[in-house]
């Protein structure tokens, strides 16, 4: 197996406060990772990072050659401008930047991928519709219909079923066990146990630290949730200066 | 009687045919910036650095009265000082883009003014805040479309970025670099529009031939496409019509030109078909479906 992402000693955070402390590990190509633990554990700042909106306090994370714009990454709360006059078509369409960039013309082909797109994530027939229209569960399907767009080796997703009903969890969920079955490298920060036990082979359960990393019936062991809990204390404007050795330099 | 009024100043007249080439050409360049402006929450943005070229235009006419090309380029450099110093501390600091031009605006305006009274008369001054079609001659129609042409190129060459951006700026940071060079480029953009429309329409109200029609069009159209398209057609329409009541009634063309797409504009406020006022007061009967 190839190594896809490697966390070396990878300290995030904000304002020099660590939300993800020391992380070391890798994620296999073609893994389908659950990402879970505590609410401030850590998970979106992982993500974040891995996307490379977020640069790391200290350590590093090495993609395999990937850059960070190759990867796709739906964030938890999407800063989309609902009220921008754009229809659900050109919005889906931006998912082809990487191709595409900001001069290649939107030819014949693509625009039968967008309306593929569109029609696996079922939203035939709302081409034409503006964005500002859809429903919560329709704005997901529209956003997954990008991330399909972008055809990435790494698919990196925050809490992608917050607010949305049963149905659409279904429907967005096998789309995610399709691109895990295709080879791509797929990390999904959720919250419902229930889900990460029946579908998701491996699991990482941040507290801030790694608490466990592996196999899931390993991972969200009572012993390791509990521990999960006690981890997350809150952050504290007068800690002293993390006593770790300093990380190799680059 | 009509003919008289309507079209005979134009073809009596070479300077209001002037004049109305270049209001043409601002429409054309300007609309598209305001509807720009307006989809990114930027409209008092454009107002703001409205008033930052004037000490860059007020040095230039201290240096060589009214002379429009070093006028122009004082502005240029104002403006362009103000934008990119906005746009860094904006992007470098907490501060944001409205409260930093805000601080620019007022100290620019208050220095432009100043030295413009240090050596002008008041009719100069009132030539410079709300212009002067006069002062259209045909190197001036040359600047204006040339800067309306760099306009048209260069937002067709940072449109996808300058849209995404705003519609889903933290997608454009994961695909792409190109957000802050095409946000530079287009308060450049502003720029280079606001300084276009210092002869018509003066310095205070060079920006109005953007926001205004960016206004209408929003009660016209739901799509970018279409309010770019009724933007610029609003944006002639009150330019035309500008001239023609700043000619019969030697009002500044700036204002005259302003009033008219004001007059559009709560005509559209309250009769446009997306989301006018008359549709929300007498809403028509809801669908099936």
């Amino acid at each position: 197996m190839t190594v896809q992402l490697q966390f070396d000693d990878l300290t995030l955070g904000y304002e020099r406060h660590p939300a993800v402390h020391h992380l070391t590990g890798v994620v296999e190509a073609g893994a389908l990772l659950a990402v879970v633990g505590p609410n401030g554990a850590g998970k979106s700042t992982l993500l974040r990072a891995v996307a490379g909106i977020l640069s790391p306090l200290a350590g590093a994370i090495t993609r395999n050659g990937l850059h960070p714009h190759d990867i796709a990454y739906l964030p938890q709360i999407a800063e989309i401008d609902r009220s921008f006059p754009i229809s659900v078509f050109d919005f889906v369409g931006t998912g082809l930047w990487r191709s595409r960039g900001s001069f290649g013309a939107i030819g014949r082909k693509d625009r039968d991928r967008i309306t593929h797109a569109l029609a696996t994530v079922g939203l035939n027939g709302f081409e034409r519709r503006g964005i500002g229209t859809l429903s919560g569960g329709q704005t997901q399907r529209m956003l997954f219909a990008r991330v399909l767009l972008q055809d990435a080796r790494v698919i990196a997703l925050d809490e992608p079923f917050n607010a949305i009903d049963s149905r659409t969890v279904t429907d967005l969920f096998e789309l995610i066990v399709h691109w895990h079955r295709e080879g791509r490298t797929v990390l999904v920060a959720l919250h419902d146990l229930d889900l990460v036990r029946a579908s998701f082979p491996q699991a990482l359960l941040l507290a801030r630290a790694a608490v466990a990393w592996g196999p899931t019936a390993e991972v969200l062991t009572a012993a390791h949730l509990a521990a999960a809990r006690r981890m997350c204390e809150a952050f504290d404007d007068r800690a002293p200066a993390c006593a770790a050795p300093a990380p190799r330099a680059a | 009687m009509i003919v008289a009024v309507l079209i005979t100043p134009f073809t009596e007249f070479e300077f209001m045919r002037r004049a109305l080439v270049g209001v043409i050409a601002l429409a054309l360049g300007g609309a598209p910036i305001g509807v720009v402006l307006m989809l990114r929450r930027m409209s008092l943005v454009g107002d703001a650095m409205a008033h930052a070229i004037l000490p860059g235009a007020a040095i230039g006419f201290l240096l060589s009265g009214l002379n429009l090309v070093a006028m122009t380029l004082g502005g240029l450099v104002a403006g362009f000082s103000v934008a990119i110093l906005a746009g860094l501390v904006t992007r470098v600091t907490e501060l944001r883009e409205d409260a930093t031009l805000a601080a620019f605006y007022l100290i620019s305006l208050a220095l432009g003014v100043t030295i413009v009274s240090i050596r002008g008369t008041n009719i100069d001054l009132l030539h410079v805040l709300f212009g002067d079609v006069l002062a259209m001659d045909a190197a001036t129609l040359m600047v204006i479309a040339f800067n309306t042409t760099l306009t048209l190129l260069a937002l067709a060459v940072i449109w996808r970025p300058l849209i995404v951006e705003c519609v889903d700026p933290l997608f454009l940071r994961t695909v792409s670099r190109a957000g802050a060079p095409s946000h530079l480029a287009f308060l450049a953009l502003v720029v280079v529009n606001l300084v276009n429309g210092f002869q018509a329409l003066g310095t205070l109200l060079a920006v109005g031939l953007m926001v205004l029609p960016a206004g209408i069009a929003r009660f016209w159209s739901r799509d970018i496409s279409g309010m770019i398209a009724v933007a610029v057609i609003a944006a002639m329409v009150s330019g035309y019509a500008g001239l023609v009541l700043s000619f019969q009634t030697a009002v500044p063309s700036g204002p005259a030109i302003i009033l008219v797409a004001a007059v559009l504009y709560f005509v559209s406020l309250l009769f446009g078909p997306a989301g006018g006022l008359a549709r929300r007061l007498f809403p028509a009967r809801h669908l099936e479906a």
